[in-house]
């Protein structure tokens, strides 16, 4: 089969795809809420020390 | 062993092991997850029932699987940290639910897109998926009960709770395909027999199936990590740690 | 440290008092009633009068109404009593907080749950529903009534501490009590079709057991936490 038909799923593409697709969507949005959060709170801690520095 | 659990509570360990282990979790999962993909999309041959439809399958069941196994783990975090007062394990229990409620919102679209095809209809009140909607709900309730507290111990506290309550929903969403007769199909795949699914087909099915757990894992050390940052702000360790990302 | 009263007659003196303090604002008791009663007319209002579609639609109703007035009325199972201090002496009390809550949630159920199962039939009547199947709307209710208020108690012991907790008591409590929904509305639906409805009846049955065992753990331990 070639790749167009491939992609066609058998007619199915207009469910396939979607499924697939929100999926990558939902994985990609937990990476990223991921690393912001390890981000937020990288900063939460560097503000923390800034604030202990300029303190003193 | 016990010893290296043990370490693992105590914040700045767990801190550092955790960044170590997470691009080892990343890589790994992405490997998995991307041939698992190609492999079921393109290499697995069409079902003879639902031809290239049943292709879905390699995406709904993980996803599914990991919204049940994320509650799992937030219920026994949760269950810890009450018991033992473990920060970490309140850390843990708070990054699981973002992460199951991604999972479960992606079984439920994906379940739904697969059930327009099979079935003819988006959704059914059949008591595998409306349990799983309430699994749903109950991820964003834990999430709204802990934001309503400015306290972080009593957020904690009382989201473990509201955690261990609805535990009792995850064995009804399991068995409900064996204890009711409903639209929904039971397992093919069980652990004692075995799986009633071709190899050819089964094999992408345990590739994602892996990597999707292995994602988590690195999803769940990295959210830990920043919820241990943000806890742990005032401490003294933080300073040597932060430093060096 | 043993406290001189026993804890049956603690319970039983916190239920008088609960019953007492309930009934002292009489015309506050008709509100989850009448709410019950307004929400049953709305959806006839909104929807059609007419009876055949009024009876297709009645179980559905009349169960999310209960459920609703019994979230409206939760707010009144711990919030005053949080409020001037009362919980926290109940808690300092040396009696079983598990007991107490019970008793508490079973003077609400009595001031709350119980007017309603009893009135269901009127609410029932102006759906279009037949007399034997306003019996099993009824029996329904009075175990789901009474469920809910147990499910209740849960979400209300862990917001004791949250502002305009209402909307989250709510969030929390629904999605917990939606097989009770489910289980409910289908014995009044069976019901009506003149099919046995003792299977979904039992069920609530089961439902009933399991939470009123359960729950005032969970609700005793978060009020523990929430008196702190």
């Amino acid at each position: 089969m070639t790749l167009i038909e491939h992609l066609q799923m058998g007619g199915y593409a207009a469910y396939v795809w979607p499924a697939y697709g929100f999926t990558a969507i939902a994985i990609v949005w937990m990476i990223v809420g991921a690393r912001r959060a390890h981000r937020a709170g990288l900063e939460a801690a560097r503000r923390r020390i800034e604030m202990e520095r300029s303190h003193q | 062993m016990w010893l290296w659990i043990h370490k693992l509570g105590s914040p700045p360990h767990f801190y550092r092991i955790a960044g170590l282990l997470t691009p080892w979790f990343g890589w790994s999962a992405g490997v998995l997850i991307a041939a698992g993909v190609v492999s079921g999309l393109f290499f697995a041959p069409p079902d003879y029932q639902q031809g290239d439809g049943f292709r879905i399958l390699y995406v709904h069941a993980p996803s599914a699987w990991m919204s049940l196994f994320t509650y799992v783990v937030m219920a026994i975090a949760a269950a810890i940290g009450l018991i033992w007062r473990m920060k970490v394990a309140h850390a843990v229990a708070a990054s699981c639910a973002p992460i199951g409620a991604a999972f479960t919102a992606a079984a439920l679209f994906t379940g739904s897109v697969w059930g327009k095809k099979m079935w003819g209809t988006w959704w059914v009140w059949d008591a595998r998926l409306t349990s799983e909607l309430i699994l749903l709900f109950l991820y964003l309730g834990y999430m709204a009960l802990r934001s309503a507290y400015d306290d972080h111990q009593k957020a904690d506290r009382a989201s473990a709770i509201l955690a261990l309550v609805g535990v009792v929903n995850v064995p009804i969403i399991h068995y409900s395909v064996v204890w009711w007769n409903t639209l929904h199909q039971p397992a093919s795949v069980t652990k004692l027999a075995a799986p009633s699914i071709d190899p050819s087909m089964l094999l992408p099915l345990i590739l994602m199936f892996f990597g999707f757990n292995i994602l988590f894992g690195a999803l769940l050390l990295t959210r830990v990590r920043g919820e241990v940052l943000m806890r742990e702000r005032n401490a003294d360790w933080i300073r040597e740690r932060v430093s060096q990302p | 440290m043993t406290p001189r009263t026993g804890m049956i007659r603690a319970a039983t003196l916190l239920i008088e008092r609960d019953l007492r303090l309930a009934f002292r604002r009489a015309s506050q008791l008709c509100h989850p009633l009448v709410f019950f009663l307004v929400v049953t007319t709305l959806f006839p209002l909104s929807l059609s009068p007419q009876p055949s579609q009024l009876r297709d639609i009645a179980p559905g109703v009349l169960w999310v109404a209960a459920l609703l007035s019994s979230l409206l009325a939760l707010d009144a199972l711990l919030k005053s009593d949080a409020e001037d201090g009362t919980l926290e002496q109940l808690v300092l009390s040396g009696q079983p907080v598990v007991v107490l809550v019970t008793a508490k949630t079973l003077a609400h159920w009595l001031v709350g749950g119980l007017p309603l199962v009893i009135i269901s039939p009127l609410a029932a009547m102006s759906l279009g529903v037949a007399p034997d199947a306003m019996l099993v709307t009824a029996e329904g209710l009075l175990m789901g009534t009474l469920t809910l208020s147990f499910l209740g108690s849960v979400g209300a012991a862990l917001t004791i501490g949250v502002r305009r907790s209402s909307v989250l008591l709510s969030l929390l409590v629904l999605p917990l009590a939606m097989p009770l929904l489910i289980f409910g509305a289908r014995a009044t639906d069976l019901a009506m079709a003149g099919e046995a409805s003792s299977g979904p009846l039992y069920l609530l049955g089961a439902l009933l057991a399991f939470t009123a065992t359960l729950a005032p753990f969970a609700a005793a331990a978060a009020v523990r936490i929430g008196v702190e």
